[in-house]
């Protein structure tokens, strides 16, 4: 992928995202990991390659097509994107209300889920008037309301507090074990491992996928020299 | 948890959009002014038609008997001898003949008063009536005034009614034509700054986009915005052609109505002109937005 006649950003990229799987997708600023999450929901097209969702192919897509599969991905910018004329519940209820259901509908839904991330009391408040890190809950609550598919979440703990961080992987999680396919893209590796998850880094345009910690110390058992470099490299902090 | 779930946001779909704080003000006086401007054009076009309507109506209702005088016979009495004739043709209701001194007058403007020397010969004229629920007697009442011997000429005044009806549609049809051209300038003015607006607004765009909104989905609320942009500007636009128009009127009896110059007789055209004008406006710009959105869109994703 390259953006206009810039460099190629990605290249020789080729992985399956098993459904209900859950990834981490790390790398150093620059490596790409924005542009891949913006190939995963559909805010760009690939330059060349092909990508297929849920068994279709992404060129094949009508316009029409594009925003039935984009209510099935949900996504937490790292930067947000709130609307800041529009309250905190209405930025969480606003996939639902585009998706056309009725506001008597979710409105509870909506208020539970807020409450849930600790944002019950600042429902009818806008969000420039709330933290870094209580932005980052209601993009979060946001892109989970509508119980999507595919989760994606650009630095998902980045403006929030440790404890705050572990409630939202669990709650990624819990997301996750409910069938919820997760790629959560991080520089915060203690997060990384706090979950067994497979591993996406990214670096210089190039995908390296590792298996998950239990899948590596299976193969350490087998072949204890391989699996030790690949745990060492595992272990180098990203920028 | 909490079950205090505020109420919905004010202005429905269409608050989904950031409020224009100000932006959209100058797109509202434009608009304002060209729909001011297209209904004074269609009152104006509607007052030419009037008044030539008018006019055809008094030239077509009459015609004047021209006695010509002729040597030893004495023009009065033959003036009124066709008056006489003319009342026994079907098709005329009164007949009158003018003396000496009405010619006079009528030549008066150019001849000036008491410059005439009295043996001077002029022609005297005989104002004929028509009933306008049967066909012009004009070839008849020629025939009968020849038949009787008269040197008379019968002026139906079909070339100047012809004349200015094709003046009344000359001005009906660019009083339309402004208005046409004012309703697409409208349109462009319009498309131009839902264009402006989605670019000011991209941000908004993409999330709702990112949250699966259809580009339909977007456009309506552009549609919407600029239809209530467009309600408000026709309404005022309308009201000041209206208050112009009546101001322009007012002093006018409609035979002295100027030719081309708003009209107002609070007749069932002018209303529906002015009460379809805001909502013709509001229509127009929710049109164009729509589509100077969608196309947008399709450019972008």
């Amino acid at each position: 992928m390259r953006y206009g006649h810039g460099p190629e950003v990605l290249r020789d990229l080729s992985f399956d995202l098993p459904r209900g799987s859950f990834q981490f997708l790390t790398g150093p600023s620059g490596a790409g990991k924005t542009s891949l999450l913006r190939l995963i929901y559909l805010a760009a097209k690939p330059s060349s390659g092909r990508i297929s969702y849920f068994g279709r192919d992404a060129a094949e897509l009508t316009r029409k097509e594009m925003p039935l599969l984009r209510r099935r991905i949900g996504v937490v910018f790292q930067e947000f994107r709130l609307l800041n004329h529009l309250s905190v519940f209405d930025n969480v209820a606003l996939p639902l209300r585009i998706a056309g259901r009725r506001r008597q509908d979710y409105a509870e839904d909506v208020a539970e889920l807020l409450a849930w991330v600790g944002l019950g009391e600042k429902m009818d408040v806008v969000p420039a008037t709330l933290s870094g890190g209580e932005q980052q809950r209601v993009a979060i609550a946001r892109a989970v309301v509508g119980q999507p598919e595919i989760l994606i979440a650009d630095e998902p703990t980045g403006n929030v507090d440790p404890e705050m961080g572990m409630r939202l992987l669990r709650l990624f999680a819990e997301l996750n074990k409910l069938g919820t396919t997760i790629i959560i893209a991080t520089h915060d590796l203690s997060l990384v491992r706090m979950l067994d998850a497979p591993v996406m880094s990214l670096s210089n345009g190039h995908l390296h996928i590792r298996a998950p910690r239990s899948q590596r110390q299976a193969q350490a058992n087998a072949a204890p020299e391989e699996a030790a470099a690949e745990t060492a490299a595992m272990e180098t902090p990203d920028e | 948890m909490s079950n205090r779930v505020p109420p919905p946001p004010a202005g429905g779909a269409g608050a989904l959009l950031p409020p224009d704080s100000g932006r959209d003000r100058p797109l509202f006086v434009v608009a304002a002014i060209l729909v001011f401007l297209a209904c004074i054009a269609a009152l104006g076009a509607r007052g030419a038609w009037l008044q030539a309507q008018n006019w055809t109506s008094d030239l077509e209702s009459s015609i004047t008997i021209q006695i010509r005088p002729v040597e030893l016979r004495d023009a009065q009495l033959d003036a009124e001898e066709a008056a006489r004739i003319a009342l026994t043709v079907p098709g005329i209701l009164s007949a009158t003949a003018h003396d000496r001194a009405h010619a006079e007058a009528l030549l008066a403007p150019w001849l000036g008063s008491g410059n005439l020397p009295d043996d001077l010969p002029l022609p005297l004229m005989v104002e004929v009536q028509l009933d306008p629920q049967l066909p012009p007697p004009g070839d008849a009442l020629q025939a009968a005034l020849d038949a009787a011997g008269l040197s008379a000429s019968v002026d139906d005044n079909s070339r100047w009614a012809g004349a200015v009806r094709r003046a009344a549609r000359t001005a009906q049809t660019l009083g339309l034509a402004m208005m046409f051209l004012l309703a697409g300038a409208a349109a462009a003015v319009v498309a131009f700054a839902a264009r402006a607006s989605l670019a000011a607004r991209i941000n908004v765009i993409d999330a709702l986009h990112i949250c699966g909104a259809e580009d339909r989905f977007v456009a309506g609320l552009f549609e919407r915005r600029f239809f209530m942009l467009g309600l408000k500007a026709g309404i005022a636009g309308a009201a000041c052609a209206g208050l112009v128009a009546v101001l322009a009127s007012l002093g006018q009896g409609p035979a002295d109505m100027a030719f081309f110059l708003p009209h107002w007789a609070m007749d069932p055209f002018e209303l529906a002109l002015l009460l379809l004008a805001p909502v013709l406006a509001g229509a127009t710009a929710a049109i164009s937005a729509r589509l100077a959105v969608a196309s947008d869109l399709r450019g972008r994703w």
